[in-house]
């Protein structure tokens, strides 16, 4: 162990001469190659995603506004806006709840199985939406048991919006969790135990101590899990059945009016769903913690 | 007693914590839970408040059966070594935090308030956040945000381990002088046997999750209950198979009854005293005497002089040394 330490302090001596004797030339090979780092990035990010946006954009807009506007809000496009809000909503909502109570649980307590709930948090980074859908209808569609018990109690899942938002609340779990768990370590409990013993309850502590401290956070995980649940494709594909005008989302908009060559309402869709992603990111900016 | 600790046990998995520690904190006492790092302390403490609980034993709070009570109900005001402000609240919210909880009505809360926030000296910090604070002030803030519950006691982690040794001696006198107008029952942790000392009228010393005595300050400090206490509570010296405190030695030129024959080594002034540095039958040793002594005596490097324990001094023999 000595011995290794020492020869580790010698090489890093040397790299330090080398870097003094020889300065300029570095100097000058290291502009240059920063500077074809940079056209490299930015080309890629170019070819990438600047320029099909831009593309979706110019051709959505290439009529004026008022085809962009009529695509908007034919009855199917308006319909499909109408399906998407409600099932990100829900699927916000469920994820808001599970996700401080899951970071609760995993910071704050020990119990057995603790690890295995944080692997199972992280899962759906993991699994694609399109397996996630098909699990879905195995477990809830109507030939299934749990599934056939439900409709009995006319409860539908598949097809219809509980299936879709049980598959959005599943690919944006992480999200919530991920964001509020490190603010909830940083915080420590001692704050939470001061509550307790000037009289606070476990649930005035979490409302008047917990909550104010992970705010930020949870702000950008919720955001997050917005954006998240508004692009949701895959999984919602699966399970909605892709009805027109019952359980198509906007992502499902665009796919089928593009199958349909009515590229019109197809990029209209597209730009709407670009903007509503804009306009998240430019929240989560504002709402990233700080420190 | 304000508080009765009865044989208590605690562990974190296998290693034990506080073995069979029973401890009785008299009312309107100012008590020090003293000892080394590691020894239990915060345990205890937070056994007392019931922020952790105990393996077996019992905790009673002005005579209640507090074994089983969560912190929300026992009453207690506690301060943690990092103070746990509020950060999200301004000194008066913090300091309001316990009577909002118990739905007091407004005018009076911001009557109290205003009263504690004057007793620690903060009247012109209310609106402040705890992060413009200095250590100190946010040290004051958790002590008037604990006192505003009316605590039954008042328990107090490491109150000054985290200030500087100038503020942390003020904030000592401070406390005493708060605690004498206030008269709640205290029980604060430390490590420093100067504090325990100079603040508290009772002394338990927690070692390796035991208590190893109790007593009135002078009581530990002159009567020690054993070699590891003498030594916890102020500086100690061997000689003649005895652990001596190096003030209660006598230096004389002459030979006396009881004296062992010593060479000074070396002779370092601090100040007023003279640390004598020995050589006692080819061990080290070292005494404490004030400057006269050391300049009547002309003690100086290689002189032969004649040592003893002040006769009526404490000291504690050392078996098998
Ligand atoms: N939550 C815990 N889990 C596991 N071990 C713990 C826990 N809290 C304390 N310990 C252990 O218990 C022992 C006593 O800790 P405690 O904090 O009571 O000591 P202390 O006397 O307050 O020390 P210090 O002066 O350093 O604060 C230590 O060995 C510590 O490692
Ligand atoms: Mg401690």
């Amino acid at each position: 162990m000595a011995e290794s330490g020492t020869i580790d302090t010698s090489t890093v001596d040397t790299s330090t001469v080398d870097t003094s004797t020889g300065t300029t030339a570095q100097n000058g090979t290291r502009g240059v190659s920063r500077y074809v780092l940079r056209v490299i990035a930015v080309g890629y990010l170019f070819f990438l995603l600047v320029l099909p946006v831009a593309l979706i954009v110019w051709r959505t807009f290439g009529d004026g506004l008022g085809p962009f506007v009529e695509a908007l809000t034919s009855s199917s496009a308006l319909h499909a806006f109408q399906v998407t809000l409600v099932v990100a909503l829900w699927a916000v909502a469920l994820n808001t709840v599970f996700g401080v109570g899951a970071a609760l649980l995993l910071v704050r307590h020990d119990f057995p199985g603790k690890r295995l709930l944080g692997a199972f948090v992280d899962l759906p980074m993991a699994v694609s939406p399109v397996v996630v859908g098909l699990a879905l209808i195995l477990l809830y569609g109507r030939f299934s048991p749990v599934g056939g018990l439900l409709e009995s109690w006319g409860l539908q899942i598949i097809f219809s919006t509980p299936g879709m938002v049980l598959a959005t609340v599943f690919v944006a779990l992480p999200l919530v969790v991920r964001s509020v768990v490190p603010v909830l370590e940083e915080l420590g409990d001692e704050q939470e135990q001061a509550a307790h013993t000037l009289g606070a309850s476990r649930f005035q502590t979490f409302l008047r101590i917990t909550l104010p401290g992970i705010r930020s956070a949870l702000a950008y995980g919720v955001v997050l899990c917005l954006a998240r649940s508004l692009g949701e494709y895959g999984a919602v594909a699966v399970v909605s059945g892709r009805l027109v005008d019952q359980t198509q989302t906007l992502t499902l908009f665009v796919e089928e009016r593009f199958q349909n060559f009515d590229q019109p309402a197809a990029f209209a869709a597209a730009t709407a769903l670009a903007l509503l992603a804009v306009v998240t990111l430019l929240l989560t900016r504002l709402l990233r913690p700080k420190d | 007693m304000a508080i009765e600790v009865r044989d208590v046990n605690k562990s974190f998995g296998t290693t034990p914590v506080l073995r069979d520690v029973s401890v009785d904190v008299a009312s309107g006492s100012l008590t020090a839970l003293l000892g080394p790092s590691g020894g239990g302390k915060s345990t205890l403490l937070r056994v007392i408040a019931g922020l952790e609980h105990p393996d077996t034993g019992t905790v009673r709070i002005s005579g209640v059966d507090a074994t089983r009570l969560s912190p929300q109900r026992r009453n207690v005001g506690f301060v943690f070594q990092h103070y746990a402000a509020f950060k999200h609240m301004t000194v008066f919210r913090n300091v309001a935090f316990g009577l909002e909880i118990r739905k007091r009505p407004k005018d009076e809360i911001r009557r109290r308030v205003m009263e504690l926030l004057e007793l620690v000296h903060l009247e012109r910090m209310a609106d402040r956040y705890p992060s413009q604070l200095s250590g100190g002030q946010r040290q004051r803030m958790a002590l008037a945000r604990a006192l505003a519950v009316e605590p039954e006691v008042l328990l107090l982690d490491e109150p000054f381990g985290a200030l500087d040794a100038q503020v942390r001696k003020e904030l000592r006198t401070w406390l005493r002088r708060l605690h004498d107008e206030v008269h709640v029952t205290t029980v604060f942790v430390t490590h420093d046997q100067e504090e325990a000392i100079e603040v508290a009228d009772t002394v338990v010393v927690l070692a390796d999750g035991a208590v190893e005595q109790v007593g009135s300050p002078s009581d530990v400090y002159d009567n020690p209950a054993n070699p590891f206490v003498m030594r916890f509570l102020g500086p100690v010296t061997e000689i003649g198979g005895s652990l001596v405190r190096p003030h209660d030695i006598e230096i004389s030129t002459e030979p006396r009854p009881g004296g062992d024959e010593a060479s000074v080594t070396r002779v370092v002034r601090l100040g007023f005293e003279v640390r004598v540095e020995l050589l006692v039958d080819g061990r080290e040793a070292w005494a404490q005497v004030t400057r006269g002594t050391a300049e009547q005596l002309a003690l100086a490097p290689g002189a032969t002089v004649h040592v003893r324990p002040t006769p009526g001094a404490r000291s504690l023999a050392l078996t098998g040394a």
